[in-house]
């Protein structure tokens, strides 16, 4: 059974999202995400301040099995990246919820933020796809 | 024919089956059966293999045995490569299997084992088409009375590729004298080794680009083969780390590198198809005959991506001889590099691009294998 950290806004896509302290927020994909990935080998992420849109492709990782899309959760500004990643994509396999983040951005609304997934409903999504 | 109740069942289970959940495989359909992808990490088993010693339940593949009179002569015309050449026991030989415009139908071993007798070992996915196509054959030739051949399929038995540097050490510590016969085994020769349960039938041949062992053995041993190499440090292969393996040996994979509409000269098989002596027919010689005096059009190569990426099947390489196309990709954990099998124009050498996700990156144009007996051959 994946973990599924209860501070965290989830979306049906399987990403993760922290709000910080000042309103900025994290992105990451989960722990069941990786795990049906596997071994991740590349991690493709978005250009600093670029602009997307809720439900945008915005990065790519790559496994050795196959290639998978992630999508910005809500309207913003991406604000940074995970440089680290790009020489050591296996933090997201090991870590996927802290030092295996993917990027951070600025939202245009916050209130985008709290119609995400909560952690009691994703867990409950993952639970199904598992039977 | 089935070797157990489990057979029936849809998608099938090879006997290893338990074995692969004890192990806590993810299983995935594959070609009708129920294989294991991975037992947790895809990379390590895939350096476990370059490094030490892993094992395969191959027991999906297809085992036919062909017997009869008058087989030699029918095998000379069937398959591409020339069955003259393994007139020793045990002796192996890869070899495509075409049809009349020189496509291949699936690529395989033969073994032989006796002037009556041969083993050939063909691909899950493509069973059914080759057995037609084989017994058609037969038929055909068994109504001119050329020959008098039987095709045996043997789903009474399992299969069990034991690969890596220290494969076959460790297989001799775990099977003891049940494979001593298979002590001195040259490369691609096999040895029927007859142990005190049954009958082992061990081939120094694989499909990673190491050293190893092919075992094929009756279904009721498998288990407990199978958990005596586990026990002396064999640790169990999935699917996907064999074709991450296979790739790296350059070694072409059916459907995918190849498939009807493909020569073996545009598939990097070339040295496969034996045009001596000229007074041996084989099917596809014809057409094949054609393409060598026309010059084939496309060649197969190797990729190693210079730009950050992943090289996946069917991306568009270009040329500054025009466009190909990848048959084969992934990241390569030997090399630490993505590699792929590209069907480009005859003429491209050195440099080409690789469209990926509408970028273009830069990426080299070599000769394959990437790696073999665990080691990278490019810098």
């Amino acid at each position: 059974m994946s973990n599924v950290p209860s501070e965290l806004k989830y979306t049906k896509s399987h990403e993760w999202i922290r709000t910080e302290v000042d309103g900025s927020i994290t992105v990451g994909i989960t722990d069941h995400a990786q795990e049906l990935l596997g071994d991740m080998v590349f991690i493709e992420l978005p250009e600093t301040e670029a602009n997307y849109t809720a439900g945008d492709e915005c990065a790519v990782v790559e496994s050795v099995k196959a290639a998978s899309d992630v999508y910005s959760p809500i309207t913003g500004e991406v604000i940074a990246i995970n440089e680290e990643l790009a020489d050591a994509p296996e933090t997201v396999n090991e870590d996927a919820f802290d030092t295996g983040w993917m990027f951070k951005m600025q939202p245009e609304d916050a209130g985008e933020i709290d119609e995400l997934m909560s952690a009691e409903a994703y867990a409950e999504l993952i639970a199904e796809e598992e039977h | 024919m089935s070797s157990s109740p489990s057979a029936t069942l849809s998608p099938a289970r090879t006997p290893l089956y338990a074995q692969h959940l004890v192990a806590g495989a993810k299983m995935v359909d594959f070609a009708g059966w129920k294989m294991p992808i991975h037992y947790g990490s895809q990379l390590e088993e895939h350096h476990q293999v370059r490094n030490d010693a892993g094992m395969f339940d191959v027991s999906h593949m297809v085992v036919l045995d062909l017997t009869g009179s008058g087989i030699t002569d029918f095998l000379r015309y069937l398959l591409a490569n020339d069955v003259a050449r393994i007139q020793t026991p045990g002796k192996a030989l890869y070899s495509c299997l075409l049809n009349e415009r020189g496509g291949v139908i699936d690529d395989l071993i033969i073994y032989f084992m006796a002037e009556d007798r041969y083993r050939m070992v063909v691909n899950a996915a493509t069973r059914d088409k080759d057995l037609a196509w084989v017994r058609q054959q037969a038929l055909n030739a068994n109504n001119n009375k050329k020959c008098n051949v039987e095709i045996h399929e043997r789903d009474d038995l399992a299969m069990i590729a034991v690969q890596g540097p220290n494969a076959r050490d460790k297989a001799h510590a775990a099977l003891g004298t049940d494979i001593d016969a298979a002590r001195e085994l040259k490369p691609f020769f096999a040895a029927d080794c007859n142990d005190s349960k049954g009958n082992l039938f061990v081939a120094r041949t694989g499909y990673t680009g190491e050293d190893g062992y092919e075992i094929i053995l009756p279904a009721e041993q498998a288990g407990a083969t199978w958990e005596a190499l586990l026990a002396s440090g064999v640790k169990p292969i999935g699917l996907g780390a064999r074709d991450t393996l296979r790739l790296e040996a350059g070694m072409n994979l059916y459907g995918q590198d190849m498939d009807e509409d493909i020569s073996p000269l545009e598939a990097g098989l070339s040295w496969t198809v034996a045009f001596t002596p000229e007074e041996r027919d084989f099917i596809g010689r014809a057409a094949l005959t054609q393409q060598k005096t026309d010059g084939p059009a496309n060649k197969l190569v190797g990729l190693i991506l210079e730009d950050r990426g992943v090289l996946r099947a069917h991306q568009k390489v270009i040329t500054e001889h025009g466009e190909g196309e990848t048959t084969s990709g992934s990241f390569s954990p030997t090399l630490g590099k993505s590699i792929a099998l590209a069907r480009v124009p005859t003429a491209a050498t050195e440099h080409c691009q690789v469209e990926i996700r509408g970028k273009q990156l830069a990426a080299r144009i070599v000769k394959y294998p990437f790696a073999r007996k665990g080691k990278s051959l490019f810098d």
